[in-house]
């Protein structure tokens, strides 16, 4: 029993990371019907500018406690990241969006940067991996036979708290109308005096922002950086995120956990080896039995 | 006698490469790279047909290449070489059965290219680009689990077979073997396209739903354009395999799906004259960006502002690639050949060739 | 044995009911006309014949076929053919090629005969190209064989499109809204071009149209709808007359 609420947690755990990156995916294609492949890799630039901040603030400069750190080191981040990704959608996306170029093209240009991401980093800051620094003090409960860590908890609690603000924003708000009203009909937006521009920046700062905090908290969870870091979390936490249902956020959120959950369920069962196998496999399958995802709506054609 | 042009001038240059290479006149490197540019070539054309003439996004076509690779490469090795027992077949043989170890290989690589094509059934675009990426890691994850073939350490042995070749009589086996291969799926894809049945493939592209309605059976137009498709990458990774001696499933990996997606929309969707520019202008520049001192010479404002940052060339040829391919949809979405062929920008051309 | 029998035809779509309880019934040669105000579920009508929905309700028989479960390419070999209200021709390949593209069903060779080029390869293909230049020449479309559609006015890419749902060699054909967007010099030409396929082609044709002009001076019987339910059927006469018809289209005089 104990090893089962173990492993139920280590999948709330490993799934929040891949919810909170693939509720990035699904809000910028939900308003813009693009693929932001890039997406994975910003996750990773997250993680570094992290941990260069983080770095920064515990170094000779600042100096500060640790803790500090932390707390200081949430908001940096996610506004740095943020700034990454929007920069992003307006060198490379708006350009295209503004000459209506065909999505495929738009679709190329996030994988190419994604790309360009990762082997920038690779070369900018070298092969050499970077260790993140403990910001934490690792406070471990033991309930029952079951440890967890302050730290878990907390990983599990943002994905939380993002998916029930982002929810808000959605649905309740004018701006979250705005971003679906997008999805429906990117021309008519502006014609009835909606700033098309202003909303996809916004979608691209909530969904880049939050894939920076993700990064921040994996690289306390993980504390080993490498530039590919992102590249195959990215993909799957995408294909997580089409298995709930693309466009709609309970889709990410409850597709990213659902990916944790069948990971980390393999690892227990099979060589670990097989983990990415099985992950893909079955979700493929998923997608095979339902193509819209789990919350998806089918689209009919009309001729 | 002027139709027979184009033929003629391909034959000579075929003869020419083979002849400098058995005379020494030229190395092994520039012999590689020859050999590169036809798989290239092979690689960008039969992913033009799904990318381009049928206008899906298939991500992952090195995964067909990894099936076609591994299972020629063992074939191979338990044919003519020393790895998994001794070789079954006698070396003289080695002549005859290599054209057909690509083959089964190919065949195989088609019958994996099933599993992309079933869901093309139901869905298109960025669905499909998914499940193509997923099938390319799956491939190289299954590969990685099975020890019995070398698992991620990789498996060689498969030049014993060029070895038993080269036996037989000391020529430049591979490279002719490439060539007679880049001939053939450029022929096959040109008669398959230029056919009536094959118009059905861009009928598919530009309305699929009119294709349907009028008599086009989608979905099996799918699987033969998936399965060609894949055969040939499948044919691809195994002269890959034979060239290199050593295949390891990360060389099969999104990067090199990425390659061949990089030749496909540099050289124009659906244009297969473009495909096979492009894969020839795409080789040479990767050789190009291969060299150190260029990459110095390109960065050195960089360089500059911080002395200490040694920029290696393998590197930073991968954020020069991608980057072409970011200005090229920036500035020339359609790629060099836009979707039409060599013959159609210049109409002289069609004097110098005939095509049955 | 009747061309087309359908019976009892009922569509929904979630909770909207688009065609209700529609029956016809077609013999070889006629000229039906389908007319209703907007959204009445004409073009729907089509679509369930043609293979493109899968009726909730109902049958659909041609030539004693049942057409349920099939798809639209085999039901489009059974010998049915349309166009469409937005023209969807292939506008990126000639007008030759989308003329020969529609005779996939009866192409006659196999994959393999097209790699090596056999002689049935070369047999069928002229046979498919013959067919092709002869009805465009047939349709005065002979001149433009290597255009691209895209290229064309309005009114040709209408006759190729009827030229293309041709090549199928239909026994029944499914026009729909022929006449949409053509300038009134092209409804003539399209009034004759129709009258000349139904003289010159053992051929059942069945026409959704607005454009009062084509219907009256071309269909022979006419089915009403409205709300995806028969309202009136009958001859043009008939139907100009009728009060429920009228009451359809301009409403009543009730406020």
């Amino acid at each position: 029993m104990d090893f089962i609420i173990q492993n139920i947690l280590n999948a709330l755990q490993w799934g929040s990371f891949y919810a909170l990156i693939a509720l990035g995916y699904t809000l910028v294609y939900g308003v813009l019907k693009l693929i932001n492949f890039a997406h994975g890799d910003i996750f990773m630039v997250g993680a570094y500018i992290a941990f260069f901040v983080a770095s920064w603030l515990l170094g000779p400069v600042f100096g500060l406690d640790p803790t500090i750190t932390f707390v200081l080191a949430i908001p940096l981040t996610m506004i740095l990241t943020a700034c990454v990704g929007v920069t992003l959608e307006r060198i490379a996306y708006r350009p295209l969006r503004r000459k209506g170029a065909h999505r495929l093209y738009v679709v190329i240009t996030a994988l190419m940067c994604g790309l360009i991401l990762e082997y920038g980093n690779l070369a900018a800051l070298g092969a050499s991996r970077k260790k993140f620094p403990d910001l934490l003090d690792k406070v471990i409960w033991d309930i029952g036979g079951v440890s967890v860590t302050n730290l878990k908890v907390l990983v599990i609690f943002a994905a939380i708290a993002v998916f029930i603000f982002l929810n808000f924003i959605v649905t309740k708000t004018k701006i979250g109308m705005a971003m679906r009203g997008i999805s429906y009909d990117k021309f008519a937006i502006p014609l009835m005096g909606i700033p098309i521009d202003a909303i996809i920046v916004f979608t691209f700062i909530l969904g880049s922002s939050f894939a920076g905090l993700a990064g921040l908290l994996f690289a306390m969870s993980y504390p080993i950086l490498e530039p590919f870091m992102g590249a195959l979390i990215g993909w799957k936490a995408f294909i997580a995120a089409v298995v709930g249902g693309i466009g709609d956020i309970r889709g990410a959120f409850y597709g990213g956990f659902l990916l944790g959950f069948i990971e980390v369920g393999v690892v227990t069962v099979f060589p670990s080896t097989y983990r990415d196998l099985f992950a893909f496999t079955i979700l493929l399958a998923i997608l095979w039995m339902k193509p819209t995802g789990l919350f998806g709506v089918a689209k009919h054609t009309k001729i | 006698m002027q139709k027979y042009t184009f033929n003629f001038v391909l034959a000579a240059s075929c003869l020419l490469m083979l002849a400098m290479a058995q005379y020494g006149l030229i190395d092994n490197y520039i012999q590689a790279v020859f050999m590169f540019v036809g798989i290239n070539i092979i690689m960008s054309t039969s992913l033009n047909l799904v990318n381009g003439n049928m206008g899906e996004f298939s991500c992952g076509h090195a995964a067909f290449m990894c099936v076609g690779a591994y299972v020629s490469s063992v074939l191979s090795v338990l044919c003519f070489g020393k790895l998994l027992g001794g070789p079954l077949l006698p070396a003289s043989m080695a002549v005859f059965v290599f054209p057909l170890i690509i083959f089964i290989g190919g065949a195989v690589a088609a019958l994996a290219g099933i599993i992309v094509a079933l869901p093309s059934f139901k869905t298109r675009g960025d669905y499909l680009a998914i499940i193509t990426i997923a099938v390319n890691y799956m491939i190289i994850s299954a590969i990685e689990n099975m020890p019995s073939i070398g698992g991620s350490r990789g498996f060689q042995g498969m030049k014993d077979t060029v070895w038993a070749m080269v036996d037989t009589f000391n020529g430049p086996w591979m490279l002719l073997w490439v060539i007679l291969f880049t001939v053939f799926t450029v022929w096959i894809i040109r008669r398959f396209i230029s056919s009536t049945y094959g118009k059905g493939v861009n009928a598919i592209c530009q309305d699929e739903i009119a294709a349907e309605i009028m008599s086009v059976n989608t979905d099996r137009m799918k699987l033969v354009t998936f399965m060609l498709s894949s055969g040939l990458a499948g044919i691809a990774g195994g002269l890959f395999a034979h060239i290199v001696g050593y295949v390891n499933p990360q060389s099969f990996n999104i990067l090199k799906s990425t390659e061949a997606m990089v030749m496909v929309y540099l050289g124009g969707m659906g244009s297969l004259s473009g495909a096979v520019l492009s894969a020839i202008l795409f080789t040479g520049l990767m050789e190009v960006l291969r060299s150190q001192s260029l990459i110095e010479f390109i960065l050195s404002p960089v360089t500059f502002v911080f002395p200490d940052w040694e920029p290696s060339a393998g590197v930073i040829k991968w954020v020069l690639i991608p980057l072409i391919l970011v200005l090229l949809m920036q500035f020339r979405p359609e790629g060099i050949m836009g979707n039409k062929e060599l013959s159609d920008v210049f109409p002289k051309l069609k004097k110098y060739y005939s095509f049955k | 044995m009747s061309l087309l029998k359908i019976d009892g035809l009922t569509q929904r779509f979630g909770g909207l009911q688009a065609v209700s309880e529609f029956s016809v019934e077609m013999q070889g040669g006629e000229l039906m006309g389908l007319i209703g105000p907007n959204g009445a579920g004409k073009t729907t009508i089509f679509n369930l014949i043609s293979g493109f929905y899968q009726p909730t309700e109902g049958t659909i028989t041609l030539d004693g076929t049942p057409t349920a479960g099939l798809k639209p390419h085999q039901v489009t070999s059974l010998g049915v053919a349309r166009t469409f209200q937005n023209i969807r021709l292939w506008h990126d390949m000639t007008v030759l090629d989308n003329i020969r593209i529609a005779q996939h069903y009866r192409m006659g060779y196999t994959v393999w005969d097209s790699f090596l080029r056999t002689k049935r390869y070369r047999e069928c293909e002229k046979r498919i190209e013959n067919i092709a230049f002869e009805l465009l020449e047939a349709m005065s479309l002979a001149d433009y064989a290597q255009e691209l559609p895209k290229n064309l006015p309005y009114g040709l890419q209408r006759r190729v499109e009827i030229a293309r749902a041709m090549s199928i060699k239909p026994k029944l054909l499914l026009l729909d809204e022929p006449a949409a967007g053509l300038n009134s010099s092209d409804v003539e030409g399209l009034i004759k071009l129709v009258r000349w396929i139904h003289d010159n082609f053992d051929i059942t044709i069945f026409m959704i149209e607005h454009q009062m002009k084509v219907v009256t001076s071309l269909c022979q019987w006419i089915k009403v709808i409205d709300f995806g339910a028969t309202i009136a059927e009958g001859t043009a006469e008939d139907i100009q007359s009728n009060p429920a018809v009228i009451k359809a289209y301009l409403g009543d005089d009730t406020i």
